[in-house]
Order: C-alpha cells, then structure tokens, then sequence
C-alpha cells in the first residue's frame, strides 16, 4: 500500500475514510447476510409458498407459491403463481436441477440454498446461529456509530443535505458522482439509503424473524398481529430479504460505477482517494 | 506500475469470485463435518436462555377466536398409522385405548379414552406453526397434561416426560417419540387433547389423543399416543436427543 501511495501526483489525497471497527463490522454483515438468505431460501423450500394473515390456511389463495406440474403432454414444468399469475419458471422455481444433477421439485435451485440438498435440519442451524452473528455485529455497528460520532459526523443529515436533495436525485439519474473534496463526504442520498438500511429494513426482518417463533410470541400475546399475523411476518421477512438483496445489488453497481479499487481500499484498508483536480479526472 | 495494478486488480477479483465459491463448498463440507454443526449447536441453547429470560416459563400463547379457525386442519407427515394394533383399537372407536403413564411416577395409572374425558379440561383455540413454515389455526379440547401428572403422583428426579406413539417411521418398526421438559409438561395450554374443532380428534390429526404444546414447533406435539414415561435423562431412547426429529438433526428446543 504504502508503494502505491508514495506514485500518487499531488493532487491526490488519501484520506482515512472508515475506522477499523466499521471495516470489520461491514465485512461481517457481508458473509452473514449472504449466508443468512441462501439458508432461508433453503427454510423457503421447505413450504415454498407465502400467504398473507394469522395461518396459511385463511380461505385465501397464496399470495406467492412455486411448484411442479405436468403439462398435457406430460412434461413436468415449474410454476410460480404471483397474485393468481402464473408463470413458467422451468429450471430455476419450482422445477430445477438438483445437488445430484438431477432435476427435482423445489423452490429455489440448489446454487442458491444453504446446504445444497434438501436438508432443513441443517438450513435452520447455520441460519440460527448466523441470526446472532448479524444480531451481535448490528447492535456491536450501532453503539460504535452512536459512541464514536460516526453516526451524528458521517450519516445523520444536515440542512444543506436535505436542500441538495433535488440536485442530488438529478445528479444521481445522470450518473453524475460527486468529485473532488464533495466525494469526501456522503451525499443526501447515500445517508438516507445506509440509514435505512440500518435502521429500517435490518431491525425490521430481525423483528420479523421473531414473529415466526411461537416462544416469542407469547411475550406480549397478539403483537404479531400488528404485522397482519404470524404468516405475513413471514411474508414481510421473505419481502426485506429480496429488498436487502437489490440494496446489495444497486451498492456494488455504485460501487463500481464510482471507482471500484477506490472503495474496495476504503473498506479494506480505510483509506481512500479524493483527486483535487476536476476535469481529466478518472476513477483509477 | 500500470500492468501491475492491473494484475493487482484481476487478482483481487479472481480473488473475490473463487473466494465466495469456495465460501460456499466450504459450508457444505462444514455441514456435513463431525465437529462443525455442534458450533452451530451453541446458537440454540443461546437461543433458549435467551427466550426463557425475556418470555416467562409461565407466559401463555395467543390464543384466537372462532373467526381465526383454519377451514379445515392439515393433515402433516403420518395422516393413517400402517400399525395393526393401531388399526384395531380405531376400528373399535378406541374404546379399548389405555394411555399408559409410568416411569419416573409414584402411581403409574392406564387411562381409558372415557376416563380422561372425566377429567376437568381445557379448550383453547390457538396457532400450531410448523417446522416447515406453514400455520393453522385449531381448536383443541383436552385435559391438561398437569392434571394427569397430579394423579400418578412424579417422582423428585423426574426431569423429562416422554410421549410414545403409534406411527411407525421407517420399516425397521422404529416408532415416533417426543418429549418436553418439566416446566412445559406443567405450562396450562399443553393438554392432552381429544378433539378438535368441536369432534373427535380425527384419525389424520393423532386420534385418539395428541398433546398440544402452544409455544413451540410443530414436531413437539406428538400425535397418536399410546404412553407417557417420566424419565431423568434421554441416553437410552432411540438415538439418544429426546425425539424423533430430534434424532435427525432438529433442535429439541423448538421454541424458533
């Protein structure tokens, strides 16, 4: 690193971005998080199905539901049903290839599910221990973030950030990324997305992780009907895990798109660079 | 200085592509190692002290309205016991069935299907979730399982009550088992129950009698039983975790 370093022109300042505990805590939620849905695709497949209220069985349609069928000419196809749409999804929903090669009815494909095989045994227990390891490392993020001043310094939103919030949105559909001394800090919309993430959608499919405990529930019997009941808390969990998934999907699109050896050095070593000059610019 | 970032660059990503991949064989083989799901292991009992701590022994679980019911109940792995013994006490209506509780007791009693209906009782309409994600809402009469303790009279060192069934599970006559501790066989929703939704505890939900443990999974609720032992530990029954699923990797507490 320090090689690299010493050949950077003037105008280019490294600058400690992320502290050691944030670099730390941010590559953990990386392998957790990954972990945590490939093993709850695997849970999913075990009832490959959603439905919305306080059981599966209300009266009502699934709201989403794959399976295996045949076809009149006796081929057997994967359906997935969204809202009583059905779609052809041979292969990858409902009717693919197996651990084995060989293909079977199932949810999610094998590539996707934790362990490979139809095994929920072993799917619940790397989920639930990966469920305190997320848990850990997020209240762990966000005593260091409210101790450190990182919170209140580098995501909590200024005046000047809610009033760019227009130039920022345009700026953004342009593919216009901040330069220069800008680059420094988050944009409004960066600040919004991380708050959100951490403070929205990880405390919510947490919490909806706990409305499918039946020990859980009898804390305060019936709070789980504030989410619409024990199978929409299972739908939401399933819902936030998929939004979670485009956050992680849109977050390392910018994170190429905006220098991707830049930010990866920022996350691994905490240092990244900002170039002083404006136009001739490149990132990297 | 340029080939080298750029080899310091295909190196990070090569890096990166065959390290998630090999993330991913790795679990696998983690998976099927002797040592490594006993680590995943430690997150249940971490899991169980934690949700005893904040949710009392003695909390009880939601319990639904008429409105709630599930249309009809579902029927979840043996729905019709290939037992002959079985066969011929329900073709008989179960009027010669004997629940057989014994083991750790000081009186162990035989009770006819009418004799436990002679017993005070408990309805309660409540949610069973299933270990495979799906629910349904019942509604289940029966007598307390705590009742049944009073009259055979536990001994001190009886620390775990275990349920035999009459399902077999494979062809090697290995028959269905579960158990629960203490503080739950005393809880007042677990009931020995003998009818649902206001009939007899149809043959595809465990007749004639199945027990009802409201806040854990449904695996725990055994069905079809035909006794009732009191033991202090689970070293001599079947592979030794206390339960049929259990024996095959699922948690013993199943309170998640």
């Amino acid at each position: 690193m320090s090689q690299h370093d010493a050949t950077v022109p003037a105008t280019n300042v490294l600058y400690y971005r992320h502290t050691l505990p944030v670099r730390i805590m941010h590559w953990i939620s990386v392998i957790a998080f990954f972990l945590l849905l490939m093993s709850g695709l695997q849970i999913f497949n075990a009832y490959p199905a959603l439905n919305w209220g306080k059981s599966s069985y209300t009266g009502h349609p699934p709201i989403l539901e794959m399976g295996a069928k045949q076809t009149p000419q006796g081929n057997i196809i994967g359906v997935t049903t969204v809202f009583g749409h059905e779609f052809n999804t041979t292969g990858v929903l409902g009717w693919s290839r197996g651990a084995d090669g060989q293909l079977t009815g199932r949810g999610f494909p094998a590539w996707m599910t934790l362990p490979a095989t139809q095994w929920l045994a072993m799917a619940r227990r790397w989920h639930f221990f990966l469920a305190w390891v997320l848990v850990i490392n997020g209240t762990a993020y966000l005593l260091y973030t409210l101790f450190s001043h990182h919170l209140a310094r580098d995501l909590a939103p200024t005046r000047r950030d809610w009033r760019s919030i227009g130039q920022s949105v345009k700026d953004h559909l342009l593919f216009r990324h901040p330069q220069g001394e800008t680059a420094r800090h988050y944009h409004i919309l960066q600040k919004l997305t991380y708050l959100g993430v951490v403070f929205g959608l990880f405390p919510l499919i947490i919490l909806m992780g706990w409305a499918m405990s039946p020990w859980l529930d009898s804390l305060i019997p019936g709070w789980v009907d504030i989410f619409g009941g024990r199978q929409s808390a299972r739908t939401i969990h399933f819902v936030v895990a998929w939004v979670l998934v485009a956050f992680v999907f849109i977050h390392v699109i910018e994170v190429i798109i905006t220098g991707f050896w830049n930010n990866l050095r920022s996350m691994i070593t905490g240092r990244y660079r900002v170039t002083a000059a404006g136009p001739g610019h490149d990132h990297e | 200085m340029t080939t080298n970032k750029f080899n310091r660059r295909t190196f990070l990503l090569r890096a990166f592509t065959s390290g998630s991949l090999l993330l991913l064989a790795g679990c696998e083989r983690l998976s099927r190692s002797e040592w490594f799901p006993k680590v995943l292991d430690s997150a249940e009992k971490l899991t169980q002290a934690t949700q005893h701590l904040i949710a009392p022994r003695q909390a009880m679980a939601q319990e639904f309205t008429e409105a709630d019911l599930s249309p009809q109940f579902r029927s979840n792995g043996t729905s019709n016991p290939e037992n002959p013994q079985y066969q011929a006490l329900a073709a008989n209506s179960f009027a010669d069935y004997r629940l057989q509780v014994g083991g750790l007791v000081a009186r162990p009693t035989a009770f006819s299907l009418t004799g436990l209906r002679s017993l005070p009782s408990r309805t309660q309409i409540t949610r069973h979730d299933c270990v495979e994600g799906w629910s349904a809402i019942g509604k289940w009469k029966g007598t307390p399982l705590s009742v049944v303790l009073a009259r055979v009279q536990p001994k001190p060192e009886a620390r775990y009550v275990v349920f035999y069934c009459a399902d077999p599970m494979d062809g090697q006559g290995t028959r269905y088992y579960e158990s629960i501790d203490m503080d739950d066989a005393h809880h007042p929703q677990t009931i020995l129950a003998y009818e649902l939704n206001d009939q007899p505890l149809p043959v595809a939900n465990g007749a004639p009698v199945r027990v009802r443990i409201e806040r854990q999974l449904g695996y725990k609720m055994a069905k079809y039983i035909m006794g009732i032992r009191l033991v202090d530990s689970f070293a001599n029954i079947g592979g030794g975790k206390g339960g049929y699923w259990e024996d095959q990797g699922y948690e013993w507490y199943a309170g998640i």
